[in-house]
């Protein structure tokens, strides 16, 4: 627990960047929206309807959906915009913030008193006096307990900031999620409630001056605000060289070998920074526009998803065929297979007597699929339910982890699995045979980002793990991560791993 | 009391709130140094009347003259710092002391710190109230408060609109004339929008009644009980006639 707390520092500074860089910019548009809807209250049931509607969007969608506008965008103005990272989740943050600064901004200037302002007319006040001596200084505390509201939510929705790379508590939320490891999570928890609770405390101090007008509560509130934001701001202007962004997808292996990468990287001399929890249509996109610089995929998830292929071709060609698309489409590069396959595939408990896909199908209509969050909406699904005709009981998704619980536990009959998933050995299960050859083969495959596709120093740092993990090493050290006692992190995975690599080298 | 010169004049001047006319042609010249009373039943047009005054309201036809002057040529806001407005509602900001109140219409013309103690004084309230917000005021010391910011701009005319229509009898006479000796001392132009026909007679120097948007009778108080002005004017002052003679039988 001790371990987990002690890496929040940066990520307390970075979140708070987030969240407050957010909460300045909703200010910066919400306080002139809100005199705006304010005085003008036809348009303004408008803006305020609108920011209503963006309040309905999940917190989570909201974010994924600023990546691919972004991705455009970008696309439109020639590469300068990056998609990843600060700039997605400091919009979509934004947009969450507005409501409530809106909302309190127009009902702090509607409740002014009607013969307050004829009073301010009477005296001979201009508008910009009547704005400045009177209607700011009634609505500002209203309006300060909008934004209080929105500083918390800010705070609490940057958790999610992880998803589309950016640095935040979240992730040691998302990550201790993947690995169950519980500590990681509450330590993120832990962090963000925080924050979250002094950033409000000072606010409500700052709101108490404003009600009660005095000045000292506003200045202690906002000051200590203050230095906390440019605590924050320091590791900014230290002097910093580039560094080599490693993605992973949101499973324990990518975490694990995402850190496995990095150790090699950082061995070579490279600086190393992480973008973990990446979903998996993000994470390809994020490497060709050169947010990541280099991730492990999987060579049938590019080929359905990416390259859009529907069709079955002999392995060493559908490598061939891939390193072509790149070449021309993407500019990305393939630097080779890991040396394991994590092939989707179907998994039941071995007392299922159930063998392929093909006796599975008579026995589907009875039975409960239970599926990743992903695997129903992805391809190979539809290649499979289409060459085997599946139909299920029902179906529902999972977080990885807990699929595997439903499958013990009898929740589910049958699931979607990794073959590189060391729960496969551990519990027993049967992973179903394909003999159609409905899916692609899903060889673990090294990419790498536009800019490292000729980098020599780069890939011959990364070479050594070319064919270098077997499927058992591969599944052995997922468990390790996975399994419910003794857990170990990503990290110490990693560096079991890489002892393995080593073993086997010499 | 006047000295001859016209300090306000309406020059056929209409104003229409949703198709009806709420002033309807009105022309009327008010001297400097008087006191005027505008009597009407609600809805009469005497509180439009009043507003165009200090441009709170712009007449749809007409013009209204300050010293000679069109006001419609002026701009708003410097009419209205040349001008004394007080109202019902009093209208004290509720974020600033008495004292900033008082001081608000000086500070908005630029001019230097007035002499709160001093506009305390004037309306009868003690020195002492300048710390205070208007929320821990009684209605009455909130309207004095009110008449001492529309005096503190030092501005010859003086327009009140109801200024004491939500307080007690009590409250109301004596306030009555705190602002009628204030007229006198501080050699003021009043216009007095109320709807109380013997505040009118015993304040004003001159009544005028305003019925359905047009001058229904403009006459001195002294005129008007004696009849002199008209039926519909006589027949307002026969109510405040009235209870006086009934109260007087009462007391024998």
């Amino acid at each position: 627990m001790i371990a987990a707390l002690a890496q929040l520092p940066p990520l307390i500074a970075s979140h708070l960047l987030l969240a407050s860089a957010a909460m300045g910019l909703a200010l910066l548009i919400g306080l002139p929206l809100g005199l705006l809807a304010a005085r003008r209250p036809g348009i303004g049931s408008g803006i305020l309807g609108a920011a209503s509607l963006a309040q309905t969007i999940p917190g989570l969608a909201l974010l994924a959906l600023f990546y691919p506008l972004l991705l455009w965008l970008s696309s439109l103005l020639g590469g300068v915009i990056p998609a990843l990272g600060f700039l997605p989740a400091l919009l979509a943050l934004t947009l969450y913030a507005l409501l409530p600064i809106l909302r309190n901004v127009v009902t702090g200037l509607n409740g002014i008193d009607p013969a307050v302002m004829q009073a301010a007319d009477g005296v001979g006040m201009t508008p910009g006096q009547k704005l400045r001596l009177v209607e700011i200084p009634l609505a500002a505390p209203v309006a300060m307990a909008g934004i209080r509201t929105a500083a918390v939510w800010t705070i609490g929705a940057a958790t999610l900031a992880t998803t589309v790379g950016y640095a935040s508590l979240g992730n040691p939320i998302f990550s201790g999620l993947q690995t169950e490891n519980w500590s990681l999570v509450l330590a993120g928890c832990i962090g963000a409630a925080g924050l979250a609770i002094a950033v409000d405390l000072l606010l409500a101090l700052v709101e108490r001056g404003l009600a009660r007008r005095r000045r000292l509560p506003i200045l202690i509130g906002a000051g200590v605000l203050a230095i906390g934001l440019i605590g924050a701001l320091a590791p900014l202007f230290a002097p910093r060289e580039r560094t080599i962004v490693v993605g992973a997808k949101n499973f324990s292996e990518q975490f694990i070998l995402a850190r496995l990468i990095g150790t090699r990287l950082e061995d070579a001399g490279y600086r190393v920074t992480y973008r973990e929890g990446l979903g998996s249509a993000v994470a390809f996109r994020a490497l060709a526009a050169g947010d990541v610089d280099v991730y492990v995929d999987y060579a049938g998830t590019l080929w359905t998803g990416a390259m859009g292929r529907t069709d079955s071709v002999p392995p060493a060609r559908m490598l061939a065929d891939m390193s072509r698309w790149m070449a021309a489409g993407p500019k990305t590069a393939i630097v080779g297979s890991l040396g394991f396959e994590n092939a989707y595939a179907l998994a039941t408990r071995r007392d299922a007597g159930i063998g392929s896909l093909a006796d599975l199908a008579a026995r589907a209509p009875g039975l409960s699929l239970g599926a990743d969050l992903e695997f129903l909406d992805r391809p190979e699904w539809r290649a499979i339910r289409n060459a085997y005709g599946l139909r299920f009981r029902d179906q529902r998704a999972y977080n990885p982890t807990f699929m595997y619980r439903a499958l013990s536990g009898g929740q589910a009959d049958v699931i979607s699995a990794f073959s590189s998933d060391g729960r496969i050995a551990a519990e027993k299960l049967i992973v179903l045979a394909d003999p159609k050859q409905a899916m692609p083969r899903y060889d673990a495959l090294l990419l790498i980002s536009p800019d490292h596709a000729r980098d020599t120093r780069f890939i011959a740092a990364l070479r050594p793990l070319i064919d270098a993990i077997p499927v058992a090493a591969m599944r052995e050290a997922n468990y390790q991560v996975d399994r419910d006692a003794n857990k170990a992190t990503p990290e110490q995975a990693a560096l079991w791993l890489q002892s393995r690599i080593a073993r086997q080298s010499h | 009391m006047t000295d001859g010169a016209i300090a306000l004049s309406y020059e056929d001047v209409s104003r229409v709130y949703a198709g009806a006319a709420a002033v309807n042609h009105v022309t009327l010249a008010i001297h400097t140094g008087e006191f005027v009373a505008l009597v009407g039943a609600s809805g009469s047009g005497k509180s439009t009347l009043l507003r165009m005054a200090n441009r709170l309201e712009t007449p749809h036809g007409g013009r209204v003259l300050r010293d000679g002057e069109d006001i419609a040529t002026l701009d708003p806001v410097t009419v209205r710092r040349a001008t004394g407005y007080s109202f019902q509602n009093v209208g004290l900001f509720p974020h600033m002391t008495v004292a900033e109140n008082i001081a608000l219409p000086a500070r908005l013309a630029g001019r230097s710190a007035i002499d709160v103690p001093a506009a305390l004084e004037r309306v009868g309230l003690p020195a002492a109230y300048a710390g205070r917000m208007p929320s821990q005021l009684s209605g009455g010391e909130q309207a004095r408060v009110g008449i001492a910011r529309a005096l503190a701009g030092e501005a010859g005319l003086l327009l009140m609109d109801e200024p004491f229509g939500a307080l007690d009898p009590v409250t109301r006479d004596k306030l009555g004339h705190t602002v009628r000796d204030l007229h006198d001392r501080l050699g003021l132009t009043t216009i007095l929008v109320t709807h109380d026909m013997a505040e009118a007679l015993l304040l004003a120097d001159r009544v005028i009644v305003m019925a359905r948007g047009q001058v229904a009778a403009d006459a001195s108080p002294r005129a008007l009980l004696a009849g002199e002005a008209g039926d519909d004017a006589a027949a307002l002052v026969a109510v405040p006639r009235e209870q006086a003679e009934k109260l007087r039988a009462l007391g024998g």
